[in-house]
């Protein structure tokens, strides 16, 4: 074992920031067992829930709180492991973490450092790793339940199950290239393409499935329209902020105006942008919408959803058509409108983030439903390449390289493979090795 | 006089390759072994290669080894196995004449400048220091090495069995051998029980061939070894039987009478070669199984009836021999038996074959845990270049799995041990695609050159083979256009424009022999070269392929793990990945990798560690 001062122990509170009903204040490396003597008077029995007075080096009382004992290596970080379900007051939450600054040893957890120790100690896989930083920079109620499904070995568990399949396969083919002067073995069963095609279908299927990094990138919600249409101000009535100056001035807006808000657990990012309109070249202040609207366009190009405030039928393919400004004299309604709102008396509001939130859930992994990130993306892309390409192959030694390809693939995924992109994955987000 | 650099003790196809290889080197080397005579002998089925195999032998021989001239001296039917398939996957097989295959041996090997022959029996290692400082041969006489290479294939503990008959093996100065093995044991190797079985042997005028189904050779022009400009032997023909349901009821009616299933045999067999008893035991709905009648040699009546190896008593074998169609009248000259022997768990070895815990005694061939002629060459191949490259100060060359089959052995079983008899496979190869039998000289020659390790003959036709090789890559190179290829009669879309011949041979149907009118008179200068570029090309996208696997596997080959990693230090590896690591003792985070049950999460541990341990020690 580690002396102490070789790691650290560590602490933290890993229930959400104080206030809160409860605070569980955590603390992990060699020295926990003796954090916990000092600040409850002993160590309870492991792995059960005791009541203790908390006091502080000078002996004075902090909480009342219960206490649990988990002795390393089967911990959730590999190491000897305390936790502290205190009241959630903020000076009590303080309080407990001063007591524990002043020990010998201990000292505050960096972000992310009890996975890293997790991880390190070989608690838990790249795949699940991966989950479990997602979780930590999880800021909304989806993002949370899809890390959740990961760092839960969710994902592990599905890439196993794929290899043996594709294990199994591979060994079918083996026997025909290389017991072929066995009678049994001469070639291969006829399911055999059709299972292959199977395992390549599933894999595309997943292939097609949102990406986590939505999640943290949020849904993408673009307003256009022609300038005065009233796209500020609808955009300043969904994020619920004054982020967007507007005014009767046509071209009040110049640039692109980006703000990420959760609404109702998902996370979107919604974009004001220029009013379009042909500009006529000339004057310098021109010039400046004109770049202004060329941004615009390329925004359309990225938006997950364009909200149309212009013309009707003029917006981009799939647009939503808003019939905005509803409560003004002369308001021309949309004869198709999918919405008619007013930014201004709040009408219509309701319906339209509503059916944002609709879109954003087809759009995002489902929670708690496993969901790759582009790393992981990539490498199921290459297996589910393998495995198409071999569907298609007759040879069988060619067939046989393209399952190892497969094979190769999901190791990467799961970080069987000590490979770079392993490497590249551990080092790169866990900072490990410094 | 008796001052050697390295003592190869065994002359069984382990031992004449680790001898030969090791003088090749430049080492002054002694051969010992209990019997000059016997040098060469094959102690089973007179048949060389085979799927994997057949890569093994080209290797060796790639490396200027013994086995694959001696083959095609001795070779009287050959066969590509697997012809069918892609050509990675081919297998070159030939049958051979035993007393002809002995010949060769022997005369490759007294020929063999710097290798001296010891008749005699090795009785003990003289160690000094815990370390090999020569031998000590039963008549007291020591021979001086500080490197000694055991090829001595079951002499340890073996038993033989044929139904309730026992003979201890190893019967010649029995208590001698034994202070050998008795070594071994107190170095506290690990040590593991094997077993392995023979057919009975046929005398071949009682066989009514006419009745038989023939397998002729292939009367093409290949040869095992690359030395060898053409075949020299008459081929002959094997006959094709099989077993019947009356000889099935004999074994079955019999099977408490087999050691293998009184429960006298334990240790396990190979599971690729199972015997005739095991068959009908495991597979008992089938109705016959296939046996291959190999006449043993062109002056010998004696036949291999190859699929029945068997260890039930001689009246068992009898009638399920005579069971089988053709054989009705067949005498059995000497029956089969089982051997069950003691081996070393490879995992004590190092990379080169070394006993870790004895520096300077290397093991190679059957002791190890392999079967297999082939097997137990290549492995003392390895064996012979290490001990000679250790005492010369030199370096042996570079094998790794995606260089050779050789490296993928003895990865496996230095890294993983073994549960049954290893056999080589080309599964167990995964860069199969670039490792063909028949590109073995292009894979390790040069580096065998480099070593020191490849005569004058075989560089000077290696040079040779590398001047027309320039010219076929000019060749390949030219552009060709698509519609010159279809008017040419090629099965070519003429809108495909213009490419290299290279590429074109990716197209089906499109032949190096096709492109004769483009390639020239040059195929004819070496077709086989010709032929193996032409594989070059068609596998090449593949190849490009696994170029970046290999790449990151070079990467993590690079990071090494010291013989005395610290496993139990890494927090959090489980007390059985401590067991499987420190077992094996892989020697880089690639080896660690390839190490059975060892599980992601431990190697990410492992990983970090071994980081660790080399930033700590950069800072240091
Ligand atoms: C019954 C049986 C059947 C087999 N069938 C097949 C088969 O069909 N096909 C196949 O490919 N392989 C077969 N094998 C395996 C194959 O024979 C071996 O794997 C291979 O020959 C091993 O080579 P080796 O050099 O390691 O050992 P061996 O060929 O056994 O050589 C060992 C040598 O060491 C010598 N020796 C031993 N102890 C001493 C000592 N103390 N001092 C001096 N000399 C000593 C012996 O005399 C012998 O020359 C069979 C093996 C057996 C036992
Ligand atoms: N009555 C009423 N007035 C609105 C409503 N929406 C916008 N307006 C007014 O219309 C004018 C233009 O609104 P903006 O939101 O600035 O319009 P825009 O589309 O962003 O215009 P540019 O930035 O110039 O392209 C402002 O004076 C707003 O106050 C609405 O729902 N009701
Ligand atoms: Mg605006």
């Amino acid at each position: 074992m580690p002396s102490m001062n070789a790691v650290p122990t560590i602490f933290a509170l890993s229930s959400g920031a104080a206030p809160s009903a409860i605070g569980v204040i955590r603390i992990s490396g060699s020295q926990a067992g003796a954090a916990l003597a000092a600040l409850a008077g002993r160590v309870p029995q492991p792995r059960r829930a005791s009541l203790a007075r908390l006091r502080d080096g000078a002996g004075k009382p902090l909480d009342e709180a219960l206490v649990l004992w988990f002795p390393g290596p089967n911990t959730a970080t590999g190491e000897d492991l305390a936790e502290l379900h205190c009241h959630g007051g903020r000076a009590v939450i303080a309080a407990v973490e001063a007591a524990l600054a002043a020990l010998p040893g201990l000292r505050r957890a960096e972000p992310g450092e009890f996975t890293r120790r997790a991880f390190a100690n070989g608690r838990i896989d790249l795949a699940e790793a991966e989950g479990l930083a997602d979780l930590l920079s999880a800021e909304t109620e989806w993002q949370r339940a899809a890390a959740l499904a990961n760092a839960g070995g969710a994902l592990s568990r599905q890439v196993e199950a794929w290899r043996d399949n594709a294990l199994s396969l591979a060994a079918q083919v083996e026997a025909v290239l290389d017991f072929a002067d066995e009678e049994d073995a001469a070639s291969l069963p006829e399911c055999f393409t059709w299972n292959i095609a199977g395992l390549a279908d599933e894999l595309q299927q997943w292939l097609t499935r949102p990406r986590s990094e939505r999640l943290g990138e949020g849904f993408r919600v673009v307003l256009a329209g022609p300038p005065n249409a009233g796209k500020s101000t609808l955009f300043n009535a969904l994020i619920e902020s004054e982020a967007a100056i507007t005014s009767p001035i046509a071209g009040t807006t110049r640039d692109v105006i980006e703000r990420s808000v959760a609404i109702g657990g998902a996370a979107f990012t919604f974009v004001d942008t220029a009013g379009l309109r042909v500009v006529e070249g000339g004057a310098s202040a021109d010039e400046i919408e004109a770049i202004g609207i060329h941004r615009a366009r390329g925004e359309l190009l990225r938006a997950d959803c364009v909200l149309w405030l212009g013309t009707e039928g003029e917006g981009p393919l799939g647009a939503w058509e808003i019939a905005a400004q509803a409560d003004r004299d002369g308001f021309a309604p949309k004869v198709a409108a999918r919405f008619t709102v007013s930014a201004m008396s709040g009408a219509g509001l309701a319906p339209l983030k509503h059916a944002l939130i609709d879109g954003a859930r087809g759009a995002m992994p489902k929670p708690g439903e496993a969901a790759l990130n582009a790393r992981q993306h990539a490498r199921l892309t290459e297996a589910a390449a393998a495995l198409t390409a071999a569907r298609l192959l007759s040879d069988p030694l060619l067939i046989a390289e393209e399952l190892r390809r497969a094979r190769v693939a999901f190791d990467r995924l799961i970080g069987r493979a000590t490979t770079e992109d392993m490497l590249d994955a551990l080092f790169g987000r866990f900072c490990i090795g410094k | 006089m008796h001052q050697f650099d390295v003592i190869i003790i065994g002359g069984g196809h382990a031992g004449v390759e680790a001898a030969c290889a090791s003088a090749r080197m430049g080492a002054r080397t002694a051969l010992v072994s209990f019997d000059l005579n016997a040098i060469g002998a094959m102690s089973c089925n007179p048949a060389i290669g085979g799927l994997g195999k057949g890569h093994l032998v080209r290797e060796v021989d790639a490396l200027d080894g013994v086995i694959g001239r001696a083959a095609d001296a001795g070779a009287i039917h050959y066969r590509m196995l697997n012809r069918s398939k892609g050509s990675a996957v081919w297998g070159p097989r030939v049958q051979a004449d035993r007393v002809r295959f002995k010949a060769a041996v022997q005369a490759i090997v007294r020929a063999q400048v710097g290798l001296t022959l010891v008749q005699g029996e090795a009785a003990a290692l003289v160690l000094d220091g815990g370390k090999v400082a020569g031998l000590e041969l039963a008549d007291g006489t020591i021979l001086n090495a500080a490197r000694v290479v055991l090829c001595t294939g079951t002499f340890l503990g073996g038993v033989l069995f044929r139904g309730e008959e026992r003979y201890e093996g190893g019967r010649i100065g029995e208590n001698a051998a034994k202070r050998l093995a008795q070594q071994l044991r107190a170095a506290d190797l690990p040590m593991a029980r094997l077993k392995t079985g023979t057919p009975p042997r046929l005398d071949g005028r009682t066989i009514d061939w006419a009745a038989l189904e023939e397998q002729p050779s292939d009367g093409e022009a290949w040869t095992m070894s690359a030395m060898t400009p053409r075949r020299v032997n008459p081929e002959v023909f094997c006959g094709i039987t099989r077993t019947t349901q009356a000889g099935h009821d004999a074994i079955r009616a019999n099977l408490h009478r087999s050691p293998l299933f009184s429960g006298a045999i334990a240790a396990a067999g190979p599971r690729y070669c199972p015997s005739i008893e095991d068959k009908i035991h495991r597979f008992g709905d089938r109705e016959g199984h296939q046996v291959f009648l190999e006449p043993e040699g062109l002056d010998t009546h004696m036949v291999y009836p190859n699929g029945i190896s068997t260890s039930l008593p001689t009246d068992v074998q009898e009638t399920v021999v005579r069971t089988m169609p053709g054989c009705a009248a067949a005498v059995i000259v000497q029956p089969g038996y089982a051997v069950e022997y003691d081996h070393i768990d490879p995992r004590a070895l190092t990379p080169d074959l070394q006993v870790r815990a004895i520096p300077g005694l290397y093991c190679a061939g059957q002791i190890n845990g392999t079967t297999g002629y082939e097997e137990a060459a290549a492995q003392g191949l390895v064996a012979g270049l290490a001990a000679a490259a250790a005492a010369l100060g030199k370096v042996a060359p570079t094998l790794d799995r995606a260089n050779s089959y050789i490296a993928v052995m003895v990865d496996d079983l230095t890294l993983q041990g073994v549960s049954e008899p290893y056999r080589m496979l080309t599964s167990r190869a995964e860069y199969r695609l670039r490792l063909r039998a028949n590109n073995a000289a292009t894979r390790l020659t040069g580096l065998g050159i480099a070593a020191g390790c490849v005569g004058e003959e075989r560089r000077a036709w290696f040079e040779r083979r590398e001047e027309t090789r320039k010219m076929f890559h000019v060749k390949h190179s030219q552009p060709v256009h698509a519609r010159d290829l279809a008017d040419a009669g090629l099965p070519v879309r003429r809108d495909l424009g213009q490419k290299p011949l290279s590429e074109w041979l990716r197209h089906d149907g499109v032949t190096p022999a096709a492109l004769a009118p483009w390639l020239g008179d040059f195929t004819a200068r070496d077709p086989l070269l010709a032929e193996e570029m032409a594989e070059d090309a068609a596998y090449a996208p593949y190849l490009a392929r696994q170029d970046s696997e290999l790449r990151d596997l070079r990467a993590s080959e690079s990071l090494a793990l010291a013989a005395d990693f610290p496993y139990t230090q890494v927090p959090g590896l489980s007390n059985e990945m401590i067991e499987r690591l420190t077992r094996a003792a892989p020697g880089t985070l690639a080896a660690a990798g390839r190490v059975v049950g060892v599980t992601p999460a431990a190697l990410s541990a492992l990983l970090v560690h071994a980081r660790r341990i080399a930033t700590g020690q950069r800072a240091a």
